[in-house]
């Protein structure tokens, strides 16, 4: 068993829209939905300009084993389709929905039953359910696995960056979902346990899953400590069953599998309701916004619009973010859409968004003595600056997870994760030069 | 539209800074400055004066005749002509006290590449070449009021067989460098660190355990002779401010454990058989050096390590 809890960091929490459970926007005029919402191939298009959809419409068929279905999420006609740039650097076809207002579900939804272990699979792939605490992994490839294969089931609900509470959301509305499809995942596979990770700075969301687990068999809650980075995997699977993901392994290879709580509630609408991933409850805040809330918005929406909702801007924002301000993504125009795995949209103010300047590294320690894996950040980012792939390959840059505690405390602000996220590409590419030659 | 910024996460930051670090390991030698002060008198006060203001002079001259960015607010200068000062006699000569300086600051810090590069730890080799360069330094320092001519550095009265009150070792009325008498001053220091969080207890204490063990173990398993070398001498202010200096010794737990005892074993070996009384100085010099050596033994065990066959 356990027998140390990984280092982390004290992230301030600003969790302000705790209370606000999700009010659903007006009906975007047009939704963009790019066919790259996942990690793994885009998904293949099945529509064309002029098609009509309806909520629910399959419009993108996974391409390849860890690829993602695509629903349309309003109704409407499909008037555009053209390569969109992602905020990833990556250009993918998109789709653009011109909505008719009347957001009518496909007329063939229907509730999903499965009777076995396949078919349950098949389901989940249907759903168009990948992880949505941020990675977008397609969730059906994690349980494409035998029966046996699955020892305890962990459930993300750790929700550790700062401001965002959209998870805390699915905790506290929908349990339910969440129940059933814990009931369903357990009927076709052998888990034998359930563990509902939550930090201990959601007191409501913690009741609200001890509740449910009360009601299912083998299902418990462990809170977890307010320290960033609880959500990340290895440390989530460390600190709930105790169990040690070795060094470039998933968590399947201990006989875990890790699902976002969002993620699993919506499998259970899926099951329940035939309804697939078409909308997401996002956590829209940050200094700049005036009324920060958690809004529900379908898939594609502009983020310009989801901000409008929100009555728009108190100041003028300075730095836009997808998810959380310590490993959320920066984008450039407010026209981006709401994507599956957006949880939070942030609009920091000049103030919110400035960092210190870098100065000299003091070899304090903080980066290596905060990092949840033991790595020595420092080591890292003088390996990489002398572009020595054998050093960054034994200090073992590829564990990083980038969760950026030790950019986070370093006094000299150096860009320390930000240097090992270019390590790695640079050690990849360093790696396939030698196997080349 | 304004202009969004872009960047890589993280987005937000703790609001650690460098000079953050250093201006609260200044404020935790205040204790020890007043202490020094009160005991040596104002001519203590004028070398801490003359020592900060050449650190920070040099450092500056330094940066404006190669045209780099100034790095004096930082207050790494500031802490360093402050150690370095607290080291000295009150009654040493002021040139001598800008000679050490120019030495710490330029050759061992500067010409390094400044802050975060250098091997030793300025303040330290800055006293060493001074002791090398000028003589016995610390053995013509006593409190004010007490006659110089008839007394001795408590190591010194140790070592003749002579004996010292704890009272007097541990409040600091005794001879040594400035800051280096007043064990409560120090002790003041060492928690606020503690609380503030810029130090570890682990080199501190496991520096001053050791030292205490051994000088038991070395000199005849006599307690009272051990406790009262413990308390005499640089150990406390070395071991407190000048072995935990961030770039010259280990980030880990174990590493700065290593490096305490080491630097305990070499202290005490030169108290007990050298010829110099520098033992703390020459303890966490020799240590210094070994630090990168120390840091790679024993780095963190790393999350799912494997072995690699």
């Amino acid at each position: 068993m356990m027998k140390f809890s990984l280092p982390g960091v004290h992230v301030p929490h600003r969790k302000h829209t705790a209370s606000s459970v999700g009010e659903r926007i007006p009906t975007p005029q047009t939704v963009t939905i790019p066919t790259a919402m996942h990690i793994g191939k885009p998904a293949r298009l099945l529509v064309k300009v002029g098609d009509t959809v309806f909520v629910g419409t399959k419009i993108a068929e996974a391409d390849g084993a860890v690829s993602s279905v695509i629903h349309a999420s309003v109704s409407g006609t499909v008037t555009k389709i053209y390569d969109m740039l992602q905020s990833n650097g990556r250009t993918v076809p998109a789709a653009v929905i011109t909505s008719d207002g009347n957001m009518t579900p496909d007329p063939s939804l229907a509730p999903r039953t499965v009777s076995s272990r396949e078919e349950l699979i098949a389901a989940i792939r249907e759903s168009g359910v990948v992880g949505l605490g941020g990675a977008g992994f397609p969730t059906h490839v994690k349980f494409s696995v035998p029966e046996d294969a699955i020892e305890e089931l962990v459930i993300n609900g750790a929700e550790c960056e700062p401001y965002i509470t959209s998870d805390t959301v699915t905790m506290l509305t929908r349990a339910d979902e969440m129940a059933y499809a814990i009931s369903q995942l357990r009927t076709y596979y052998q888990i034998k346990r359930v563990v509902i990770g939550i930090e201990k700075n959601k007191p409501e969301a913690i009741a609200s899953m001890q509740k449910m687990a009360a009601s299912l068999e083998g299902v418990e809650v462990k809170v977890l400590p307010s320290l960033y980075p609880q959500g990340g995997e290895k440390v989530l699977v460390y600190h709930t069953v105790g169990k040690v993901i070795p060094m470039g392994k998933l968590p399947l290879d201990v006989g875990c599998v890790v699902v976002n709580v969002t993620t699993l509630a919506a499998i259970g609408r899926y099951l329940m309701t035939g309804m697939p991933l078409v909308e997401k409850c996002l956590t829209v805040d940050g200094g700049a916004v005036k009324k920060p809330q958690n809004v529900i918005a379908p898939i594609g929406t502009p983020l310009s619009e989801v901000f409008a909702f929100c009555e728009g801007f108190s100041s003028e924002p300075a730095k836009l973010l997808y998810g959380g301000p310590m490993m959320g993504v920066a984008l450039s125009d407010m026209s981006a859409p709401v994507l599956k795995n957006t949880n939070a949209i942030l609009a920091l103010t000049a103030k919110e968004a400035k960092l210190p300047k870098t100065t000299a590294c003091i070899r304090c320690g903080a980066c290596t003595n905060h990092c949840p894996f033991g790595l020595n950040p420092a080591a890292l980012e003088r390996a990489y600056e002398r572009r020595d792939a054998e050093a960054l390959d034994s200090l073992c840059v590829t564990l990083c997870m980038e969760c950026g505690c030790c950019s986070f405390n370093c006094p000299a602000n150096r860009p320390l994760v930000q240097t090992h996220k270019l390590a790695k590409v640079f050690l990849r590419d360093a790696k396939s030069k030698e196997a080349k030659s | 539209m304004s202009q969004l910024h872009v960047s890589a996460s993280p987005h937000i930051h703790s609001g650690n800074s460098t000079s953050g670090i250093m201006r609260d390991v200044l404020i935790a030698l205040l204790p020890t400055t007043l202490a020094g002060v009160i005991i040596f008198g104002w001519r203590a006060l004028l070398v801490l004066l003359v020592s900060v203001g050449s650190a920070v002079g040099f450092e500056a001259l330094w940066q404006w005749l190669l045209k780099k960015d100034q790095t004096i607010t930082d207050l790494s200068a500031a802490v360093t002509g402050l150690l370095l000062g607290l080291n000295l006699p009150a009654n040493i000569p002021l040139w001598q006290v800008v000679i050490g300086n120019l030495f710490a600051i330029i050759v061992v810090k500067c010409l390094f590449g400044g802050l975060g590069c250098n091997l030793v730890n300025p303040a330290i080799t800055g006293r060493v070449f001074m002791l090398v360069s000028f003589g016995s330094l610390v053995k013509n320092a006593f409190p004010v009021g007490v006659d110089a001519t008839t007394s001795a550095t408590p190591l010194g009265t140790l070592a003749a067989g002579g004996t010292v009150s704890y009272a007097d070792l541990f409040l600091g009325n005794v001879g040594g460098a400035i800051g280096e008498t007043c064990k409560l001053a120090l002790l003041i220091g060492f928690v606020y660190l503690l609380v503030r969080r810029v130090i570890t207890w682990h080199l501190p204490v496991v520096f001053i355990a050791s030292s205490f063990v051994l000088t038991f173990l070395f000199n005849g398993f006599d307690l009272n002779a051990a406790a009262l070398m413990t308390l005499s001498g640089g150990l406390f202010i070395g071991a407190i401010f000048m072995a935990t200096d961030y770039v010259t010794s280990p980030a880990t737990a174990w590493g700065k454990v290593v490096f305490a005892v080491g630097a305990a074993l070499i202290t005490v070996m030169v108290r007990l058989w050298g010829n110099y009384p520098e033992g703390v100085s020459y303890g966490i010099l020799l240590m210094n050096i070994l630090t990168p050596y120390i840091e790679t033994w024993t780095r963190h065990k790393r999350f799912g390590e494997v072995k690699k066959a």
